[in-house]
């Protein structure tokens, strides 16, 4: 029988779970995988906190399966809202902040999207060069127009400021904007705080509108508080934000998909408006969110001692890559490289952008089994103790020369 | 108030959304301080006291999980392998040729809702120019996912109101009528809103109009269990299409069946013509996905996985759909008896007997359904559906009381 579906492509392989199924498939013992984008500890092994364990004993078999209401729990927004706005926000007081719990991040962005294509048709998006993937995917899918900003300096391997600030300075009045608020992915380089307050600044000129896509708050420099200064400092000088945040890493929730997007609006009665017209965009997409993940986010949270335990944990997380970054870079520098490795101590998260090319990236494969994304992005997460000087010296092999 | 930095807000001309027909009933209800109060409204199982119900099978699962302590790395986008297998299963039956020969793609997805999104994204991005038949009535949140995701839809006729029963002509009349090639969505049992299902004899007709006119048939099946009881009789409808050959959408949801509603547990399967057409179509679904969520949430999948996957607990859990099915049946019966007594009209309410699952459409119109709203604090939708999942023998009596008043003396 003819098929309906002769016409239907097969979509291109994902070049990230590329990575892994070859790493999977090679039976060498050094092999390396420093392409994964999920936490691992010192022995590799995928981590769950031991809040997350405790949270989970807590609500075992103590709640119904009922649907939450439409723009999920209310708890978890609750606290969602604290950890990013501060927890005396005024904004927060004065019901000022429009928020649903989402899919994790992806959904957060993807509700923000489709709330610009239904709400704000005229508008388009900035994303920045480079950025995660998904992030074209997504406002591609929403029908929202992209163009891109100036971001990462290869040269340097750090930011490309005033690139950057042209580009902001060029865009039409009123553009909106998406930025990573800590720990960016893929380059892990984010702006000083000097350079936020003049990004702040001139977006105060140009009338431009910030979307915060946090990711990584509390897994960047291990103090939730200084990872959200971004977002602060943009609050502070009277902006209207959006933001994305995601409970993927920072608790280790992945697969859960825990959440939230949250829109700061005028006055209580447009956030309510706002709220109401996101969740009307959620109905048709999958009518509300994912119990779970929300229960652990909001009992953790809204304990104090869960609470500590959590911020211990996430430090525990952060440090164990900053000194793995650290440990990467004296490596190269004790084994003689004539390259400069500052880079890789001075970007932040998960994520290194080692400036290695393709070329060399498939050398590190076909000679040293290690695998990552040919961009020459190294996901630190997967560099342990009993790895990095293995991976120091292949790093050093192949760029030896240049 | 802290100045803003833009003149106006961005979001002044964001109107507030009109409330969910259907979710927004639990919260009318829950507003309600009357002792009266009854909430028929949205299609949640209750126990004989009004409760909700966490099925058995899944607090065991539940606890099992806890004690493996397994990891919660991401799924793949297209969710949990075991689930996937799973839920193709019990859909088609373990031993059916499509799933032997490959021919199924399988996606999870966030329950019904989410399972019928990507199908409609999928149509719409591959047969622009198609259209999809959905019944009158219909669950309403199938126009607003046919409208998100913008995809034509026109409506076939299904329910009449005269014998409060099936318009089978008038479906198969509009379902042969519609362009070349459309989508027609099927309820796969207990329809939603009207409980009325096609017997199989109009099932075979309805599947020969499809294969006719060549459209493609794409089933909601949202009460696999909760119609018969059985969850292998419930899939009737489902297989006798696939039987025929014929390529075939089918969105799964286990909100009901497995009690996982807040979970958001379900699927998109595709019955494909060949192995390599459905990776294909899988792969494209996937496309879809990752935009949206890039990959399902896991806990749901897991409890279903560990049910279905356990001879044990499978077996458990059909004994308690049985038990979930039943209850309903006999509030049906009794609801129908205090209805048989109560009203000295003359009117016939056999109607309810034979209306299947979760619903029962009343017949009352919009002005009678307030009615119960208003005088008797019965909380249900306003296009007289009434879920019978909410209701106890009971109140039986007081519920037929509030029908009768409304119908015979409201407009």
């Amino acid at each position: 029988m003819a098929s309906w579906f002769g016409h239907v492509e097969p979509a291109p392989k994902d070049p990230i779970l590329g990575v892994t199924e070859a790493f999977l498939a090679d039976p060498s013992p050094d092999k390396v995988n420093v392409g994964v984008g999920a936490y691992r500890d010192d022995n590799g092994q995928p981590v769950v906190l031991e809040c997350v364990r405790e949270a989970e004993r807590r609500i075992a078999g103590s709640m119904n399966m009922e649907y939450l209401p439409m723009g999920g729990s209310v708890k978890m927004i609750d606290e969602s809202l604290k950890l990013a706005y501060g927890e005396d926000s005024d904004f927060i007081k004065d019901k000022r902040i429009a928020a649903v719990q989402a899919l994790s991040g992806t959904g957060a962005c993807r509700l923000f999207a489709d709330f610009q294509k239904r709400f704000l048709p005229d508008t388009q998006i900035y994303i920045p060069t480079p950025t995660w993937a998904n992030h074209h995917n997504i406002w591609r899918d929403a029908h929202v127009p992209q163009r891109t900003f100036t971001y990462y300096h290869p040269e340097s391997r750090g930011l490309d400021f005033s690139g950057l600030m042209d580009d902001i300075k060029n865009a039409p009045d009123g553009s909106f904007f998406l930025l990573h608020a800590c720990a960016h992915n893929p380059t892990g380089v984010d702006p000083s705080e000097e350079q936020w307050r003049e990004i702040s600044h001139q977006f105060k000129v140009k009338k431009h509108f910030p979307f915060f896509d946090m990711a990584y708050q509390g897994f960047a420099s291990g103090d939730p508080e200084r990872d959200a200064k971004a977002i602060h400092i943009f609050l502070e000088d009277g902006h209207q934000v959006g933001c994305a945040q995601s409970y993927a890493k920072n608790l280790g929730l992945y697969g859960q998909r825990a959440g939230c997007l949250s829109v700061l609006c005028d006055d209580e009665m447009q956030a309510v408006a706002v709220k109401s017209q996101l969740q009307q965009l959620a109905r048709p997409m999958y009518s509300n969110p994912p119990l779970h993940g929300a229960l652990i986010v909001s009992t953790i949270l809204s304990d104090p001692e869960l609470k500590t335990l959590w911020l211990k944990e996430v430090k525990g997380m952060a440090d164990r890559i900053i000194g793995m970054r650290k440990a990467l870079k004296e490596n190269l520098e004790e084994l003689g490289s004539p390259l400069s490795w500052e880079h890789i101590t001075n970007q932040i998260g998960m994520f290194c952008y080692s400036g290695m090319t393709p070329e060399q990236v498939d050398r590190l494969t076909k000679e040293f089994h290690i695998y990552m994304t040919r961009n020459g992005r190294i996901s630190m997460a997967g560099v342990t103790t009993g790895n990095v000087a293995y991976l120091a010296n292949a790093i050093h092999e192949v760029t030896k020369s240049n | 108030m802290m100045a803003l930095a833009v003149d106006v807000s961005r979001f002044e001309g964001v109107p507030m959304a009109p409330p969910d027909p259907i979710l927004g009933v639990s919260e009318a209800f829950k507003a309600d301080k009357n002792d009266l109060k009854l909430n028929l409204g949205v299609g949640a199982y209750r126990t004989e006291e009004l409760q909700p119900y966490v099925l058995n099978v899944v607090k065991k699962a539940e606890n099992l999980m806890l004690e493996k302590g397994e990891n919660k790395e991401y799924l793949p986008i297209e969710g949990l392998a075991a689930f996937n297998k799973a839920t193709a299963e019990l859909l088609l039956g373990a031993d059916n040729p499509v799933i032997k020969q490959g021919l199924v793609a399988t996606l999870q997805a966030l329950s019904g809702t989410g399972s019928l999104r990507l199908a409609a994204a999928f149509i719409q991005r591959y047969f622009p120019e198609a259209k999809v038949l959905i019944s009158s009535p219909t669950w309403g949140n199938h126009k607003n996912i046919f409208n998100d995701a913008r995809v034509p839809w026109s409506e076939y006729r299904y329910y009449d109101p005269k014998t409060v029963g099936l318009d089978f002509e008038g479906m198969i009349a509009d379902i042969e009528a519609a362009p070349e090639g459309s989508f027609v969505l099927l309820h796969g049992c207990a329809h939603n809103p009207t409980g009325i299902d096609p017997t199989p004899e109009q099932w075979e007709k309805i599947a020969d109009v499809i294969q006719e006119k060549k459209h493609t048939p794409f089933f909601d099946v949202a009460y696999q269990g909760f119609a018969s009881g059985s969850l292998d009789e419930d899939a009737f409808s489902v297989r006798l299409f696939v039987k025929r050959g014929m390529e075939v959408f089918v969105a799964q949801s286990y909100s009901k069946n497995l009690g996982l509603y807040a979970e958001r547990v379900g699927a998109i399967n595709v019955v494909c013509s060949s192995p390599e057409v459905a990776d294909r179509v899988k792969s494209q679904l996937k496309r879809l996905a990752r935009p949206m969520y890039s990959n399902p949430p896991i806990h749901g999948a897991k409890i279903v996985a560990n049910v279905v996957g356990d001879p044990t607990m499978f077996g458990e859990w059909k004994q308690e759909m049985e038990q979930m099915a039943g209850r309903i049946k006999n509030v049906r019966q009794k609801l129908y008896d205090s209805l048989s007594a109560k009203d000295k009209s003359g009117k016939d309410w056999s109607f309810i007997l034979r209306q299947i699952g979760m619903f029962s459409y009343t017949g009352l119109n919009k002005a009678q359904s307030d009615n119960m709203t208003d005088k008797w604090h019965v909380y249900m939708t306003k296009d007289g559906r009434i879920s019978l999942a909410g209701l106890s023998l009971a109140k039986c009596d007081y519920l037929a009381d509030a029908i009768i008043d409304s119908f015979h003396n409201v407009n």
